[in-house]
């Protein structure tokens, strides 16, 4: 596969998933504030999880419930805004058509044309819970389609790499800023406030019915575990990057079980193993923070890793021309 | 449909004789056609723009700098070439291309057509498209140009002529693959009773003929389909016949040469390509060759193509057939290379190069079409008697300052067909793009993209300057007259199986 149309697809998937993340944010928030009628302050924590807030404090100044959703959903200078995500998924696709399935092409071609839709019409949400749940629902349409449209070859691993990679990154930032601002709130630890808080963390990454079946109790620790390290809740930190790992496996031709050979495998193989080992109270006397502080370095550093194996562009040196690869078998 | 208003007027129309009643070949379908409500129609209508927009089928207008994609307006009536008709003008292009590569080829060789005086040199090589790069060059079996979009009207007099050979990167067979996908979804009981020729097979034809011309030796060529990119004006259509080919798209920065072989880089490393269909013009193909401000192309790729490692279609050099000037004289490269008189003549051209011509043309400006040679997409054209006086006057002077660049035509009234215009059914101008592979044999693809004026008396049908498309349908065989009226219209099962 190209190594261009290979970025794409990480691109495109990514792109979908961050969407789709913002979407959640905001919609619990939005909860949140009906069930804690507080102050403004519940919104500045949501432009730092996508990690944009000098461009919104350069644009809006102070934040308000109205400045950041419009920062967050609809805004074209904002790169992470919903409108901003689907318009570079939907250009990453356009330059993928022939690997990728017609129904994906559409699918997300209707979803983008929706939000651009909605975004030029003045006024432009009545609704807003109705309409972040389409940009869920959208996000979900376009997993299943690409799953049971697209063979699950390298372009699929590709993409579902991206995916696996954004919603890891996401899930910890939610965590990490939550949890920071709950702290900080020491008087209201342990209060019916506190839950809620807690409560609306979990529902931003449609964790609360799953996190309930498991663990039962609001607990600080126990949402620590469930997000960061379990093994089969599917937005969970560890669930994500195992998934990654088998995508980028695959990609190399990793026999299942075996200890990858390259730089972004054996990256990413101690990542996974890590998770596995480590305990709830051993990131929490760490610090909660440095540990996903660390983590996000581990992102970047295997995001740089893959970015370096196959989508570099190098070139081909004359005097090593006999032995390039004729022809991949695997095309 | 009802066309008991419709007026044919004093033009040709497709599918009406000047009665009003339909012609005799195309009378099945036509009133096949008019059996449906104009309801039915309307709604049909925007089932079909409303697939359109879902499948994305868009092109970019560069005036657009969001790179906005807009979709090609889409008519739902078609327009039917009767078989006879088509037999004729199937020999005619075959006979057009053959010789237009026998021209090519000995442009860029021996040059006997300039030397026995039949073209003058100066007008060759004075043309923007003839390039000295391509001089001895040997294209893969002889063949230049692979892949022809010839446009072709038809005058009041109910005559086709030839108004353009387009030889670099014809584009719009995609929307004919398109809309006939689209129209046997909103008339699928027309297509069941289809004595319509498909139209379908053409990637698989492109893919053959493309693989033909692989270098000696490799048994299971790598194709490829090299797009300027996603901002081109037809990027829709460059991934989708490399979709429909099953072959890769890529760009210039995708590939690479290395000892004259052209690479690509795929997250495996690096794989061999021997056949680039190129849908990137001679300038911008290879910096070290044509354009050295070149991001589009490939470094080096000119040299993987002398050494023959590498096959281009079209090849490199065939812009030179393009230049309205050297058209003109085509029908003599016809008689010359053949020994046959054109089948399909051209439209009476006048050269502004010439210096009877160029008097003839400033005096007559208002009654004639003025096309700069060079230019395509309806850029750089002044329609005489649609222009104003100051329109004329000015146009002249840019004749005067540049008679090599100017080429006049008399105005063509062009023939019409029936078109949904809101309410109501209108007459609007068309013209023909037939596709024509030349691989192995010669192969037309039967139809083409039928090009409408959507604007009201307006007789530009480009994309760029408010054209639209029709579906053209060329009949198998034509109606024996006692077929006329058959089982009229039923309504399909459904308008959601559309696309």
């Amino acid at each position: 596969m190209l190594s261009r149309v290979a970025e794409s697809l990480f691109w495109m998937s990514r792109y979908v998933e961050r969407a789709e993340n913002v979407a959640r944010f905001v919609d619990v928030n939005l909860n949140l504030m009906l069930e804690v009628p507080s102050s403004e302050q519940q919104w500045l924590p949501l432009v730092a999880t996508t990690g944009d807030h000098e461009l919104f404090e350069k644009k809006y100044g102070a934040p308000t419930q109205e400045s950041v959703i419009r920062f967050l959903t609809f805004d074209e200078e904002n790169p992470n805004s919903i409108l901003s995500c689907l318009r570079a998924a939907r250009e990453n696709a356009r330059s993928t058509r022939e690997i990728t399935s017609s129904e994906m092409w559409e699918q997300l071609n209707t979803f983008y044309l929706f939000v651009a839709e909605t975004a030029a019409r003045a006024d432009s949400i009545a609704d807003l819970h109705s309409f972040f749940a389409r940009i869920k629902d959208g996000s979900h349409t376009f997993c299943g389609i690409t799953d049971a449209t697209m063979t699950h070859g390298q372009a699929w691993h590709f993409m579902r790499m991206g995916r696996m990679i954004e919603r890891a990154d996401k899930t910890s930032r939610i965590l990490d800023v939550k949890y920071f601002i709950l702290l900080r709130s020491a008087q209201e630890v342990g209060s019916p406030i506190d839950e809620i808080q807690w409560a609306a963390v979990l529902r931003s990454a449609s964790a609360f019915e799953m996190y309930r079946k498991r663990h039962g109790r609001i607990e600080p620790k126990n949402i620590i575990q469930f997000l960061m390290l379990d093994n089969e809740f599917p937005r969970a930190f560890r669930f994500c990057l195992n998934r990654a790992r088998n995508s980028l496996h695959a990609i190399f031709g990793t026999p299942l079980g075996e200890r990858g050979r390259s730089e972004p495998e054996r990256l990413l193989d101690d990542l996974c193993a890590n998770l596995a080992a480590i305990g709830v109270e051993q990131i929490i006397a760490g610090g909660i923070h440095e540990f996903i502080d660390n983590l996000q370095a581990n992102l970047n550093e295997l995001g740089a890793g893959i970015y370096e194996t196959f989508l570099a562009r190098r070139t081909p040196n004359p005097a090593v021309a006999d032995r390039l690869p004729v022809r991949d078998a695997a095309q | 449909m009802n066309l008991s208003e419709y007026e044919v007027g004093d033009f040709y129309d497709e599918m009406l004789e000047s009665n009003g009643m339909p012609r005799r070949a195309t009378s099945h379908l036509a009133l096949n056609l008019q059996s449906l409500s104009h309801a039915e129609l309307a709604t049909r209508q925007t089932a079909a723009d409303l697939a359109l927009v879902r499948s994305g089928i868009t092109f970019n207008v560069y005036s657009d700098n969001r790179g906005v994609e807009k979709t090609l307006p889409f008519d739902l009536i078609p327009r039917i070439v009767p078989a006879e008709e088509w037999q004729h003008l199937e020999a005619g292009l075959k006979q057009r291309i053959t010789a237009l590569n026998l021209f090519i080829d000995d442009l860029y060789h021996e040059q006997h057509i300039l030397k026995d005086g039949v073209v003058p040199s100066e007008v060759i090589l004075s043309s923007k498209g003839f390039h000295r790069q391509c001089i001895g060059l040997n294209p893969p079996r002889g063949i230049w140009c692979h892949i022809t979009g010839t446009d072709l009207v038809r005058n009041r007099d109910g005559k086709f002529y030839v108004l353009e050979d387009n030889m670099r990167c014809p584009s719009g067979v995609s929307y004919v693959l398109e809309n006939r996908r689209l129209m046997m979804s909103l008339f699928p009981e027309v297509f069941n009773a289809s004595r319509i020729r498909p139209v379908a097979n053409y990637p698989h034809r492109l893919r053959d003929m493309l693989e033909y011309l692989a270098p000696e030796g490799i048994s299971n060529p790598r194709v490829v389909v090299l797009t300027p990119g996603m901002y081109n004006s037809a990027y829709f259509e460059h991934s989708f016949l490399a979709r429909q080919m099953g072959v890769e798209l890529v760009e210039g920065s995708d590939l690479v040469v290395a000892d004259d072989y052209v690479w690509m880089r795929t997250t495996g490393g690096f794989e061999r390509v021997d056949v680039i269909y190129r849908r990137i013009d001679d300038d911008f193909l290879d910096p070290e060759a044509f354009r050295k401000d070149s991001m589009l192309g490939v470094p080096g790729l000119m040299r993987a193509y002398r050494a023959g490692n590498v096959a281009l279609a079209n090849a490199p050099g065939t812009g030179v057939a393009d230049d309205k000037a050297v058209y003109a004289y085509v029908p003599d490269a016809i008689k010359y290379y053949l020994k046959q008189d054109p089948i399909i003549p051209n439209v009476p051209t006048y050269l502004c190069s010439r210096q009877s011509d160029l008097q003839y043309v400033l005096e007559n400006i208002a009654q004639l079409v003025v096309k700069a040679a060079n230019e395509s997409g309806g850029y750089g054209m002044l329609i005489g008697p649609k222009a104003t006086k100051k329109e004329h006057a000015e146009f002249a002077e840019r004749i005067k300052a540049n008679p090599r660049n100017y080429i006049a035509q008399p105005t063509l009234s062009l023939s019409r067909v029936p078109t949904v215009c809101g309410e109501n059914i209108e007459g609007r101008h068309v013209d023909l793009r037939p596709y024509i592979l030349y691989g192995k044999e010669i192969f037309v693809q039967p139809g083409g993209l039928t090009r409408v004026a959507l604007r009201k008396g307006s007789l530009v049908v480009n994309s760029s300057q408010g054209g639209g498309t029709k579906d053209t349908w060329v009949l198998d065989h034509d109606a024996p007259p006692n077929e006329t009226n058959s089982a009229a219209l039923t309504p399909p099962p459904s308008l959601a199986a559309v696309c």
